[in-house]
This record gives structure tokens, C-alpha cells and sequence, in this order.
């Protein structure tokens, strides 16, 4: 029911680009996209995916919407303001409502802070006057640590226990979103599992809404309602997480869950290989920018880039999306065309 | 060798705070009668040719010496520390503008900086401080400015960023605690060098003014009687060759405690 209920966020043709050189006076001035005009929404309460690979521009879309990295287009509207020209000072108060957790659990813990101190930070730095060690004391059960650790500096935890704090001080200041970088990054599968199910009690019990930036599919399939897969700092596939779990329409997408560590022997030859190396953002591929190591590419897919298409409830950037559980034709390329 | 540096350290301290107990005479007590006495149980240093006791004379000098060696490096470190952070920490073009001053402070010689100074304001103790300061000073800044880059773009700054945290709590909390331990070693081992810095302007008649008793002027009083009554520069050098010593240990010894990775036992 779009449009009655107000989204925690809105994300409209979001593009951030960076400048390269010149160095020196040597080499040009180049412009590269880290995020090339990706819209997205989120129902306060629900949880968004983003997936893709290293350098597909998620974590400089989650910093772009946390407003931690400036945009160069597009606009950002969180619960109806519109966040992306705000100045520190002024998006200060909207920090009491979103917060990020980062990739590297114990290097986003301030080093010579204790656990205690860290966890309560928040409400320093906003001069919300609480009583500290109850507050910590709530915010540690929370995320299932105990009093023992606020005196424990961030090298003396696992990286569980730094994780689990982490998310303690995400929620510190009771915010309606939370933007999760690689939450399970670095951590053994079993405490991965603990974390995940945190998260999701959390957003439960507090009504979150979510935002995950992952590689790891089976999170995504475990938290997010909604999932959009990125390539190159673009949309190709965006709708809900069942739908394109099972039938991805985007022959990326399609590569990218086929890739995922399947325990079933049988089904594991499945895998869909993609040739040659994701393309440098400073050389983008003419027309569909996935053509180059498609194994579906036909003649003409390097001409135009793709209008998305709808299928069921999703966007796909593909000209020609995929039917359900639809292979590579035999004669797929194994090298990518060269241009 | 810490334990040396640190017992040095302590015995010169301990002699400059409780110089007036110490010592029999006035540090500035001229007695013509016993000038150029050789060291003896009355003068336990002898005395030099104005007749003034030389033990005195040297205590008191430590006081000067630590004085201005701790207090010149206190001034040196805050501002270092601040500049440091401010180039680091700031846009590009005010860290430029920055390493700028730092560099061109740096490139002046020693003397050099301490004779035109003197020149243009004479010889005091304010004078051998703002030596000091423009000599050490722009090495800690730049130890700060390049410690404070790397911590710059680090996670935990970041989320300290998107917690809401401004550039002053951000410098406060977050960066400073992480980048003064280095500098506090420097800053010690840098004592010795102050002390000399010092001695040897005093010595130069840059620094203080007769009669305040100074290792250096201690020297320069001695030199032009070497031969007749080579006491005198013993007194004024024994110290600062202890003091020196002291510190160079101390610092080394703390060098290696806070930083285990440049062990240099070979």
C-alpha cells in the first residue's frame, strides 16, 4: 500500500561520483560513478538488502544515505525531509533517528574508549542526560552482553562481543533506522547466526526499519523484504527478496545467487560462471553494462542501455529478463566479446 | 639502563627542587677572598673567581635548566599538538598553508635563530623558551598532522561522525588520545637536547643574565681560567652531562615499554 503509509526513506535517482586526479599536472580529469542513479523505498519497520560484489557501490550508498558522503544528484528524503543538503549542524537532530553500524567490528570502536563509554557515546554527544550505567546496563542486555565488559577496551573483545556492541550503540538512541554495513563481516558462521537473529528480535521488538549492505546471500535471504542487486553502482534486479530468490530475472542476478554456497551436491553444478573481470568504473561498458560477461548477451545488447522492465514486482535492467530457472544458452561466450 | 637513567634523573630533580637545603651559600654570594678555591669539604665544588660557591651555583643552574627544558617543551607540545591536529585534520589547503610554516620554521639553523633573536630582543630566558618552542615545535606538529591523517578516514571516526559527533569532540575524544603516546616519548628524549640548547646559549652570553646561575654561564665563567682552575668548567659540564644521560636513557627505556616493536636489543 504505497503512498498511506509515509516511508521511513526515500531514495530518488541517487548518483555520487568521485573526481580522479590529475596528479602532478599528469593524467586527466576524470569522473567516475560510485553510485550512478539508484531510487529505492523503505516501509518504517522493514528491512532492505543490497547485495553485489566488492565495489559495486553499496557501501558508498549506505555513507551517501547516512549523509557521510555528499552526492553529486538525486535526493535523499527521510520521514518526509529531505536529508541530503542538510548541513552537519542541522542533520544533527536526524542522527538521533538513523544509525550505522560499519563493516570492521572492532575498527569501528574507538580504540582507547572503553565499552561503557562507547555504547553511551551517543547520548553525550546529543547532551541527553540518562543515568550511564543503567543505560548501559539495558543496552548490553539488549544485545545479550553483560556488565562485565564495560570495562574492557575494544582489542580485549572478540569479534562477536565488538559486534554485538556496535549494535548496542546503534540502537543507543532508540533511532527508526539503522544501516547495517556487512554486519556478519568477520565473524565464524555460528556467531554470524546469533547477530542476524539479534538484528531481527531488534527489529522486531523496536520496530526498525533496515537497511543491509551484503555479499552473503544467505543473510539476505534470512532478514531483508525487500533486496535490490547492484552492478557498477546500479540497480540491475530491486524487489522483493522471495520473488527474486526464486526467479531471478536479471541474468546477474541469476550468476550471483547461482554462486552462493549450496549445500546440495547435486544442485551445486549449477553454477552459472561469468567470464573476464568486472569492468573499471572509469571505462563503463557502452549499452547494457552487464554485456560484456553475460552469458545470455545477444548481438545488439552493447547498444542501448536497457529501460527497466517490470516483472511480477521487481525492476529488472535487462532487455531481455530471464524466465523462470532459465539456463545460458549452449553457445554462451566463454570469453567475454571484445569491443 | 632505565632504572640509571631513571636514579640520574631523580638525583638532578631532587637537587634543583631542594637547592637552598643543599648547599651551605647563597648561589650569588660573592667572597673575593676565596675566589679560585679548589673543591674542598667547605666548597664542595670549589669555587669560581668571583668567590661564589660552585655547589650552590650548579643546583641552582639545575633548577633553571629543568625549568626551562620542562616548561618550553610543555608550551612546544601544546602547540604542536594543536597545529598538528588543525593540518591534519582540516581541509587540504589549510594543512598545505601549515606544513608550509612548519617547513619553513624548521629550515632556520639553531644559532642562527638564537643570535637574530637575541639580536632583536637581547638576551633573557624568554628568549632561549621561544628558541626552544621553534625548534621542537614543528616536529611535533608534523609527528600529530601525520598520525591524525591516518586516523582520519578510520572507522571509528567515521561512526563517530555518523553518531553526530562534531570536529571537537572528534579531535578530543577520538584522535588525540590515539596520537600523543608517540609524542610523549619524543618530548622526553628532546629534554637533554633543550638542556643543551640552553647551557649553550647561556654559555654564549645569549642566554640568561649574569649573575643568574646557569650551567652555561657556570662554563663561561670557568673557560678563561681552564688552566689555573679547571674545577670551574667540571662543575658547570658534570651536570649536563648527568642530566643528559638521564633523560636519553629515560626516554629510550620509554621508547621501548610503549612500543615493544622497536626493541633494539641486538
Amino acid at each position: 500500500m504505497p503512498g498511506i503509509m509515509t516511508k521511513i526513506l526515500e531514495v530518488e535517482d541517487l548518483e555520487v561520483a568521485f573526481r580522479i586526479g590529475p596528479a602532478f599536472g599528469i593524467g586527466q580529469r576524470k569522473e567516475l560513478l560510485g553510485v550512478a542513479g539508484v531510487g529505492f523505498d523503505l516501509d518504517p519497520g522493514k528491512t532492505f538488502a543490497l547485495v553485489g560484489e566488492s565495489g559495486s557501490g553499496k557501501t558508498t550508498l549506505a555513507r551517501a544515505v547516512n549523509g557521510l558522503q555528499a552526492i553529486s544528484a538525486g535526493r535523499i528524503v527521510f520521514d518526509g525531509q529531505r536529508i541530503d543538503d542538510l548541513d552537519a549542524r542541522r542533520m544533527k537532530p536526524l542522527r538521533l533517528r538513523m544509525s550505522m553500524m560499519f563493516q570492521d567490528p572492532v575498527g569501528s570502536l574507538s580504540p582507547r574508549m572503553k565499552v561503557g563509554d562507547l555504547v553511551t557515546e551517543a547520548y553525550r554527544i546529543h547532551g541527553i542526560d540518562v543515568d550511564f550505567r543503567a543505560e548501559t546496563e539495558r543496552l548490553l542486555s539488549l544485545v545479550g552482553l553483560s556488565m562485565d565488559v564495560t570495562d574492557r577496551f575494544p582489542h580485549q573483545l572478540s569479534g562477536g562481543q565488538a559486534r554485538r556492541v556496535g549494535v548496542a550503540r546503534a540502537i543507543a538512541l532508540n533511532p527508526e533506522l539503522i544501516i547495517a554495513d556487512e554486519p556478519t563481516a568477520g565473524l565464524d558462521v555460528s556467531i554470524q547466526g546469533e547477530v542476524l537473529n539479534l538484528l531481527n528480535d531488534l527489529r522486531e521488538r523496536l520496530g526498525l526499519a533496515m537497511i543491509i549492505i551484503t555479499h552473503n546471500l544467505h543473510v539476505v535471504r534470512h532478514v531483508a523484504d525487500r533486496m535490490a542487486v547492484m552492478y557498477l553502482g546500479r540497480f540491475v534486479e530491486i524487489g522483493p527478496t522471495d520473488e527474486i530468490f526464486s526467479a531471478p530475472a536479471h541474468p546477474y542476478t541469476a550468476a550471483l545467487l547461482s554462486a552462493n554456497p549450496e549445500p546440495d551436491p547435486d544442485r551445486a553444478k549449477d553454477r552459472i560462471a561469468l567470464p573476464a573481470e568486472v569492468p573499471s568504473l572509469l571505462h563503463r561498458p557502452e549499452g547494457c553494462e552487464f554485456h560484456t560477461r553475460c552469458p545470455w548477451a545477444r548481438q545488439d545488447c552493447g547498444d542501448e542501455i536497457p529501460e527497466a522492465v517490470i516483472v511480477g514486482q521487481r525492476r529488472v535492467a535487462c532487455r531481455f529478463p530471464l524466465e523462470r530457472g532459465e539456463r545460458p544458452p549452449a553457445d554462451s561466450p566463454t570469453d567475454p566479446p571484445t569491443k | 639502563m632505565g632504572a640509571l637513567g631513571i636514579a640520574l634523573v631523580v638525583l638532578m630533580v631532587a637537587g634543583a627542587i631542594f637547592a637552598d637545603l643543599l648547599s651551605l651559600y647563597e648561589p650569588d654570594r660573592i667572597s673575593p677572598r676565596d675566589r679560585f678555591s679548589a673543591p674542598s669539604m667547605e666548597h664542595f665544588l670549589g669555587t669560581d673567581h668571583l668567590g661564589r660557591d660552585l655547589f650552590a651555583r650548579v643546583l641552582h643552574g639545575g633548577r633553571i635548566a629543568l625549568s626551562v627544558a620542562l616548561s618550553s617543551i610543555l608550551i612546544s607540545l601544546i602547540i604542536g599538538v594543536a597545529l598538528g591536529l588543525v593540518a591534519g585534520y582540516g581541509p587540504r589547503r589549510l594543512d598545505n598553508l601549515m606544513l608550509l610554516l612548519l617547513d619553513s620554521i624548521k629550515s632556520f639553523p639553531t644559532v642562527m635563530l638564537a643570535l637574530a633573536l637575541v639580536t632583536l630582543f637581547g638576551p633573557s630566558l624568554t628568549v632561549v623558551m621561544v628558541v626552544v618552542v621553534l625548534v621542537t615545535m614543528p616536529g611535533y606538529a608534523r609527528i600529530i598532522r601525520t598520525q591524525t591523517l591516518a586516523l582520519k578516514e578510520s572507522e571509528f571516526v567515521t561512526a563517530a561522525i555518523s553518531l553526530g559527533a562534531g570536529t571537537p569532540r572528534i579531535l578530543r575524544v577520538h584522535i588525540m588520545p590515539n596520537v600523543i603516546g608517540p609524542l610523549l616519548i619524543l618530548a622526553s628524549m628532546d629534554i637533554p637536547v633543550v638542556i643543551a640548547i640552553e647551557a649553550g646559549m647561556s654559555f654564549l652570553g645569549l642566554g640568561v643574565r649574569p649573575p643568574t646561575p646557569s650551567w652555561g654561564a657556570i662554563l663561561n665563567d670557568g673557560y678563561a681560567a681552564i688552566r689555573e682552575s679547571p674545577w670551574i668548567v667540571v662543575a658547570g659540564g658534570l651536570p649536563i652531562i648527568i642530566t643528559t644521560l638521564g633523560f636519553t636513557f629515560l626516554g629510550e627505556t620509554l621508547r621501548d615499554v610503549f612500543d615493544p616493536r622497536l626493541d633494539t636489543r641486538r
